[in-house]
């Protein structure tokens, strides 16, 4: 499977999201910094964490607007997989690719540390290795990773089963302790939590391999 | 703010304008004597600066040759960006720790934020990838709203540029004493990994080279931060505030990634970032070490405000700028490489072959000066040192045990205090994770970072006791290195070398430029015993405020070397019913002690002694220990004492507990500080291996799965709950906060 990881000025877990899925994972991967707009090589895109364009404005907003995005959207409408984590979650609902918005915690500090979060969905391409009700530990480091959205939203996430991932113990204020979304599709996952920070034992936790081996799964079985 | 314009030399030396810049009369007559002439403003503030304490070391340049520098594994001893240490595998350790307490005493926020931004150009200017931050911090106690004030911005300046350039934190220490009340010390450390044939330096070469200027655009803003970091903080320092630089990690990020770039260009000669007086100290330094001069056209210098003169071009401070020196011929090559990240460029002069630094503005010539008057030949003193008064008296005191009526909850209060008492507040607004290598992080003895695609990983702390350095500098300057060198042993790791952070008061002051000659000695010899040479650092004088000087404050930053990931030891209990060892004897030492200041609220007598040669033989020893596999966790045993050291050890979720044996007198096993002590703990099968590999070890009890505590002497009897004293000490700081 050849990944992108699309690297925006600012974005600072690009070379992390590499170097989980390439040297890991063994599986090919390119970064692809944001200036070079064609996607259509790859079969799925990864949008790091970070600070695109410094966090001005608002986190993700000005990374929302520019042109590789357009190429996301359209690899996104073919129903081939995005995956959007921390800052790039942040772009993901600034695009309008994912409903809602990603606010300042609700004790308005950064936090960095291993999150329990409970897998709610795994029937998606991201999760199918995974068990529903399954704990996993994340780490997060986020300052802005309050997830918010109306409550006609959140009633829509719920009946579609798009809540894929909530947070055990709510360390932001996130609604319905939501950790990480998926599209109505079902191919574009946003989460705050870092799947690519859990790959490894010795780092404290490898359980984010299962969400890359489900992706890599799929796709391998479709092509 | 002088206006500058009309200002000529004459008047500069009539009405002494020089003082007000910082330089002395001697200095100003020196000045006139190098020039043959009387120097102009702009000349006279880029003496000012290039000569100021900050830049020149003029005072402490005769301690620092003291350090040993030199080892067969040291690749770049202190003159540079940041020391390098070679760990193998055509890899090198580069790293470097510098002070911005001035700026922080002031501005919290953005000074502590811009001390985080310094030290990580200081280091990939080195052409070395930074991997990771440490700070070492001290602040007044957490009564006052001031001190919560300056401690919480001074977190959040930290966290705010570290975790958005990319950098983990992955930790450092806090502590908390009266005598840091208005001069708080923020000290920013930055390790990064370099490939040996990588290595730049800060290098004007090759007459007709151009000097390019990279990154932010120039402003008004740090004019003069050199020179204000070199005098005492006055009452009225608020004024100074606009020698505060601001920081925009953002820009900062970009500059990293491109600078990585650029030095895989064979076009680039010499790199430099410009940190304390800005343009001038990089040009002429450069200059200086290249042997040669530089022209510069102020002209072609980017400005993000309008009307800058020549002296405040030269004179500020403004963040994320680099200069560059690349071969003639090929600057758009670089150039392309900065435009690629959004970041300006500019060819702003050139290396000529007169040792003349030589500034220009609107076609006239605003500065001239030999090269080699601003770095190279810049004063050295050496100041007057005496004894300090109160010396004698605390070597005469007579050690008693203090008086303990109820050592449990001395133990609690202990355990509450800030210094003592978990960070877990300030690390975890730290992204202490990003690059993915963090396997330690920060709320150990030392910080562990593997490498990637090898097998090694590196074992970062910072430590300073500066208690004791205060009590007896020469004995505590000792201690302060020994016992950096522990916390990188306790994590299995063999220490490479250090990086200092010296912070004292006012050097004209025989007493403190006393402490300072001590301390400077007392690290040396340690360093000398310990194998751990002093590769780079900082001196920041002037540490005072209203007449009162902080505590002598020498932070060593040290790295150490797993050769192997599987040799990291953890300094938390592993597994009920493995054997509790204490390392080293406990005698009757409280001077300086936790235990001091919380019955007397002073510090007094002596400081704990130290043997170095019996240290360095128990570091020998256990290090072997732990890398043969028979330590199950090792923990240093140092503010609080034993008590403390042993809480520390439970204090995490498993819910172990222990049940421990005192012999003799608890106070003194309890909560003396006596050095060259180690908690371990080891499998019961491996007993006998131990106790042949590690001297003067004694068994002192076991771990348990109950969740208790429990210490049992002849006479006492303790028995508390871990999960008690783990939220006291827990909830410490974020309730005094509140």
């Amino acid at each position: 499977m050849k990944f992108a990881v699309v690297v925006f000025p600012g974005s600072n877990c690009d070379r992390d999201m590499y170097h989980a899925v390439k040297d890991v994972l063994g599986e090919e991967a390119e970064l692809v910094w944001y200036e070079n707009s064609n996607l259509s090589n790859y079969d799925g895109i990864l949008l790091p964490g970070g600070f695109s364009y410094g966090d001005y404005l608002r986190s993700g907003a000005v990374a929302a607007t520019s042109n590789v995005m357009e190429q996301v959207k359209e690899h996104a409408s073919l129903g081939k997989p995005v995956l959007g984590v921390c800052n790039g979650f942040q772009v993901l609902t600034e695009s309008g690719l994912l409903p809602g918005a990603l606010m300042r915690n609700k004790n308005l500090s950064f936090m960095c540390h291993q999150e329990e979060l409970v897998v709610k969905n795994n029937e998606t391409i991201f999760t199918s290795s995974y068990s529903t009700g399954e704990i996993i530990r994340f780490p997060i480091a986020h300052g802005e990773g309050n997830y918010y959205c109306d409550e006609e939203t959140l009633a829509e996430l719920k009946n579609n089963n798009q809540i894929v991932f909530t947070y055990k113990n709510n360390p932001n204020g996130s609604v319905s302790d939501i950790a990480g979304i998926v599209n109505k599709q079902g191919n574009v996952l946003g989460m705050m939590p870092h799947p690519e920070r859990a790959m490894e034992k010795l780092l404290g936790s490898d359980d984010g391999l299962k969400l890359f081996q489900s992706l890599i799964n799929k796709v391998k079985a479709v092509v | 703010m002088l206006q500058t314009h009309d200002i000529s030399p004459e008047q500069i030396e009539n009405d002494r304008l020089y003082q007000e810049m910082g330089l002395t009369d001697q200095e100003y007559d020196m000045i006139k004597r190098i020039l043959q002439r009387r120097p102009n403003f702009t000349e006279t503030g880029i003496f000012s600066v290039m000569w100021s304490e900050h830049c020149s070391y003029k005072t402490s340049k005769p301690l620092l040759k003291k350090f040993p520098t030199k080892a067969p594994h040291v690749l770049q001893g202190p003159g540079e960006g940041a020391g390098i240490i070679d760990i193998g595998d055509n890899q090198a350790v580069v790293f470097k720790i510098e002070s911005h307490n001035h700026p922080s005493a002031v501005e919290p926020y953005q000074g502590a934020a811009t001390g985080v931004g310094g030290i990580i150009r200081d280091v990939f200017s080195m052409g070395a990838r930074p991997i990771a931050l440490m700070n070492s911090l001290r602040f007044g106690n957490l009564t006052s709203e001031r001190v919560k004030y300056l401690f919480s911005e001074v977190v959040n300046g930290i966290a705010g540029y570290g975790n958005c350039v990319g950098v983990p934190t992955v930790g450092g220490e806090v502590q908390f004493d009266d005598s840091y009340e208005d001069n708080p010390l923020v000290n920013a450390m930055c390790v990064g990994l370099i490939n040996h044939d990588e290595i730049q330096k800060g290098i004007a070469a090759g007459v007709g080279n151009s000097i390019l200027y990279a990154g932010a655009p120039t402003g008004r803003d740090g004019i003069h931060g050199a020179t204000f970091a070199s005098d005492d903080l006055a009452e009225d320092s608020a004024k100074d505030r606009p020698a505060v630089q601001v920081g925009d990690p953002f820009m900062e990020k970009l500059l990293i990634e491109a600078c990585l770039e650029v030095i895989h260009s064979d076009a680039l000669v010499g790199m430099q970032d410009m940190g304390a007086a800005g343009l001038t100290s990089s040009a002429s330094e450069m200059a200086s070490k290249g042997g040669t001069g530089v022209e510069m056209d102020l002209d072609r210098v980017p400005q993000r405000e309008q009307n800058m003169n020549a002296y405040e071009l030269m004179l500020s401070e403004s963040q994320e700028r680099m200069l560059l020196v690349v071969k003639k011929g090929r600057e758009q090559e670089i150039i392309d490489i900065f435009n690629k990240y959004g970041l300006e460029a500019v060819n702003v002069g050139q290396v000529v072959e007169e040792k003349v630094f030589r500034i220009k503005q609107h076609g006239d010539i605003q500065a001239e000066i030999p090269v080699d008057a601003l770095a190279e030949e810049a004063p050295v003193y050496h100041m007057p040192s005496k004894e300090a008064n109160y010396y004698k008296e605390f070597q005469n005191i007579q050690c008693n045990v203090p008086v303990v009526e109820n050592h449990a909850s001395v133990l609690k209060e202990l355990l509450q205090q800030p210094t003592i008492a978990s960070k877990e507040w300030v690390y975890d607004q730290y992204d202490s994770m990003v690059q993915t290598n963090t396997v330690v992080a920060p709320g150990s003895d030392a910080a562990v970072i593997r490498i990637k695609g090898t097998e090694k990983a590196l074992a970062i702390t910072t430590d300073c006791n500066s208690r004791y350095i205060y009590l007896d500098p020469e004995t505590g300057g000792k201690i302060a290195v020994a016992e950096a060198a522990r916390n990188l042993i306790c994590s299995g790791a063999r220490p490479l070398g250090l990086t200092d952070g010296l912070n004292f008061g006012n050097p004209t002051n025989p007493e403190v430029f006393w402490q300072m000659e001590k301390s400077v000695e007392g690290m040396s010899e340690a360093c000398k015993v310990l194998d751990t040479p002093v590769i780079s650092g900082n001196v920041s004088l002037y540490n005072q405020s209203k007449g009162k000087a902080i505590f002598p404050t020498p932070i060593v930053g040290m790295v150490g070397l797993h050769e192997s990931v599987n040799h990291i030891a953890s300094s938390y209990f592993q597994e009920a019913g493995d054997l509790i060892y204490v390392v080293g004897e406990t005698k009757q030492e409280f001077g300086g002690s936790e235990l001091q200041n919380l019955l007397n609220g002073q510090y007094t007598g002596k400081a704990p002694e130290i043997d170095l040669d019996i240290e360095k033989k128990r570091q020998t020893q256990i290090l072997q220990a732990i890398q043969r596999g028979i330590i199950a966790s090792a923990h240093d045993v140092s503010e609080g004492g034993l008590g403390v050291a042993l809480a520390e050890s439970v204090f995490n979720e498993k819910g172990l507990g222990f049940e421990v044996d005192i012999s003799g007198d608890m106070t003194v096993a309890l909560f003396s500080e006596s050095q060259s002590r180690f908690l371990l703990t080891i499998k019961p099968e491996q007993r006998e291996q131990f106790e042949e590999m590690v001297e003067d070890a004694t068994l002192i009890g076991n771990v348990t799965s109950d969740g208790m505590m429990k210490f049992q002497s002849e006479s006492v009897s303790i028995k508390e709950s871990v999960e008690e004293l783990y939220m006291l000490w827990k909830g410490a700081i974020p309730c005094l906060l509140k």
